[in-house]
């Protein structure tokens, strides 16, 4: 259901260009938890970008769920994001001053998904992470490791097509690194798709393959055989 | 746009309440300033008319125009050609159907003593027709009679402010002589007080018989003016046609080009009047909509340092799935907002303002419902106009950038 056929990504700041992706080509399907693996510069953010719907290659094609993303205009884009990629961000990016509850609701609220179901489906998804008695916390009422459990939360709200993590454990204490982690491998068995990101070999060890990038071009992408299993 | 946006927006705007505060103020003052001016310039423009009104709306004055002898031509309004006689004949010419009241008008400043006071005024020579012409009241006392003016009799009706000035707060002038150019008049009556128009003080004038005026006071013929009473407001142009006709006949001219009179109404008085009040709260306005501009200026340089602060924030939304009109519809609610509040409060002062002016100046209190609705769209309008630019750059962000920013 993910389909990267040849992407490539330049960047072109004052006439020096810049390889970022250099004919990346892979499929994930349907229940998938994937690591991607790589050194800072390797690319591997700029592939998140792509997946994310974030951002368009210069060349190649990428199919979501069949449809091509690289000729969408910026609000169908947008679409995309919110209905078909949850966001979890190293940074956990909540929207301070509201509670967790609301920050839940959020992309459904974009969705236009009635409020009392954005209520009830936001409950479910703070208790399946563990919230359940800290919905109404504002960020700085929530340590690190649960602000990321609070992002999971809204990633899963929508119930996407896949989960796009972007380092989630960076910012966090590794004892709580191995909470988010067990929520991964929990969602995962739900048959949610996970892309994440890491450059961490022990956090990419929770995943079920692993794909290694460097300098733009995949080096390696295999079957974790020693999946590790959080908590 | 929802009610979540507005919700959100109200959450957003109390973070910051310094700001929000002092973003607003600009529009309070704004708001309040047009309120305020354009009230004022509506009173005064008010008050105008209605002094100009209680002079009698079906009044046509008469005055002479300039005299021609031969093809000289003489002063306008300085002709000695209008008469007592002009007067009765429009009284009771059967042609004219549409006058009911004559005053025939004989003017001049004068001194006016008694004892040891004396004061300088206006000496109005005329018939009784005056007091129902001009509507004036009489205090105490009686105005004088046809037979009065007929025996030339020596009395005289003083207007209040002159009663107080010769004989002092409070004393009955009724009974008591003023002299005039010479010759002692017996005081029959006050009238009733009236205020100033700007023309001239209505109670600083002293009444007397025309036909003593004419011969004994001031030794002249023809008369300063004529006031007529039309019958209604609406035969206005037909009195005044027929009474020039009627003019121009006895005058024996025949075209009216060289009338030697002019014959205008209160009407035209009025709207004379009404527009250059009217000029007046226009250049009112126009000043206070340039605060109004300066306001909306500062709510645009507050919307753009805030979309600067939240591009974080704005990368998220995309991110999380938000359209370019989400973002627009959030920030414009949010200028909006502020605008609006801003317009509230500055109605409030605004009507506060021009509560207190017209109680220390002395105006009507006048607040048009048009200026609070205008100021209301006005203070919604600005808001969309100085918000939509910064509202765009934010929608325009993006999102990777956005959320890169520190």
């Amino acid at each position: 259901m993910i389909h990267v056929s040849k992407v490539r990504k330049v960047y072109k700041i004052e006439d020096i260009e810049t390889v970022a992706l250099d004919s990346v080509s892979f499929d994930i399907k349907k229940g998938e938890f994937v690591a991607i693996m790589g050194p800072s510069g390797s690319g591997k953010s700029t592939l998140m970008h792509i997946l994310g719907a974030l951002d368009k290659p210069t060349s190649g094609s990428y199919v979501l769920d069949g449809e091509e993303v690289a000729n969408l205009s910026e609000d169908e884009l947008a679409d995309i994001r919110n209905r078909k990629i949850g966001f979890i961000f190293q940074a956990f990016n909540l929207l301070p001053r509201i509670s967790a509850l609301k920050n839940v609701m959020l992309p459904m609220r974009y969705a236009g998904i009635p409020q009392n179901v954005r209520l009830e489906r936001a409950k479910k998804y703070l208790e399946m992470v563990g919230l359940g008695d800290r919905l109404l916390h504002t960020s700085s009422q929530l340590s690190g490791g649960q602000q990321q459990r609070v992002a999971i939360a809204r990633g899963l709200a929508m119930n996407p097509s896949i989960l796009l993590a972007d380092e989630p454990t960076g910012n966090i204490a590794s004892a709580q690194a191995e909470e988010i982690m067990a929520i991964f491998q929990e969602a995962n068995l739900q048959n949610h798709t996970i892309v994440m990101i890491t450059h961490e070999p022990d956090i990419a060890a929770h995943a079920k393959r692993i794909i290694t990038i460097k300098d733009g071009k995949i080096v390696s992408d295999e079957v974790n055989k020693k999946q590790r299993m959080a908590g | 746009m929802d009610f979540e946006i507005f919700t959100e927006s109200i959450g957003t705007l109390a973070v910051n309440k310094l700001r929000t505060g002092l973003a607003v103020l600009g529009i309070v003052i704004g708001i309040g300033s047009v309120i305020a001016l354009v009230s004022l310039g509506q009173a005064t423009q008010a008050s105008v008319q209605s002094q100009i009104q209680s002079l009698g709306a079906n009044l046509l004055t008469v005055n002479p125009g300039a005299q021609r002898s031969g093809a000289v031509r003489g002063a306008e309004g300085g002709g000695a050609t209008l008469t007592y006689e002009d007067a009765k004949a429009i009284e009771s010419d059967p042609l004219i159907t549409t006058v009911t009241t004559v005053s025939p008008e004989i003017s001049q400043r004068s001194q006016v003593t008694t004892g040891g006071n004396n004061t300088n005024v206006q000496i109005i020579g005329s018939t009784p027709a005056y007091l129902s012409v001009h509507k004036v009241e009489i205090g105490q006392g009686e105005f004088f009679t046809d037979q009065h003016v007929a025996n030339m009799a020596k009395v005289a009706v003083v207007g209040p402010q002159v009663a107080t000035d010769l004989f002092g707060d409070g004393a009955n002038p009724v009974g008591q002589t003023i002299r005039v150019k010479g010759q002692t008049l017996t005081v029959i009556g006050v009238t009733g007080s009236k205020g100033g128009t700007g023309f001239f003080n209505q109670d600083n004038v002293v009444f007397v018989p025309l036909t003593l005026a004419q011969k004994q006071l001031f030794g002249q013929d023809y008369l300063s003016s004529m006031a007529l009473e039309a019958k209604s407001p609406d035969v206005m142009t037909d009195a005044q046609n027929q009474v020039g006709y009627l003019l121009l006949a006895r005058h024996k001219l025949s075209d009216p080009m060289q009338a030697d009179f002019s014959i205008f109404s209160q009407a035209d008085i009025l709207k004379a009047a009404t527009s250059t009040t009217g000029t007046f709260t226009t250049l009112l306005a126009g000043i206070a909509a340039i605060s109004l501009l300066v306001g909306g200026i500062g709510i645009m340089n507050i919307m753009l340092v805030t979309v600067t602060e939240r591009t974080r924030e704005i990368g998220l939304r995309k991110a999380l799935g938000a359209r370019k009109k989400v973002i627009v519809a959030q920030f414009l609610t949010e200028a909006v907002i502020l605008t609006f509040v801003g317009g509230a409060f500055g109605i409030l002062i605004g009507i506060l303002a021009s509560f207190i002016i017209s109680k220390i100046a002395g105006f009507m209190f006048v607040i048009s419902l048009q200026s609070i609705l205008l100021a209301i769209g006005v203070s919604g309008g600005i808001g969309l106009l100085f918000g939509w630019y910064p509202a765009r750059n934010a929608a325009n962000l993006q999102p990777i950038e956005a959320l890169r920013y520190e």
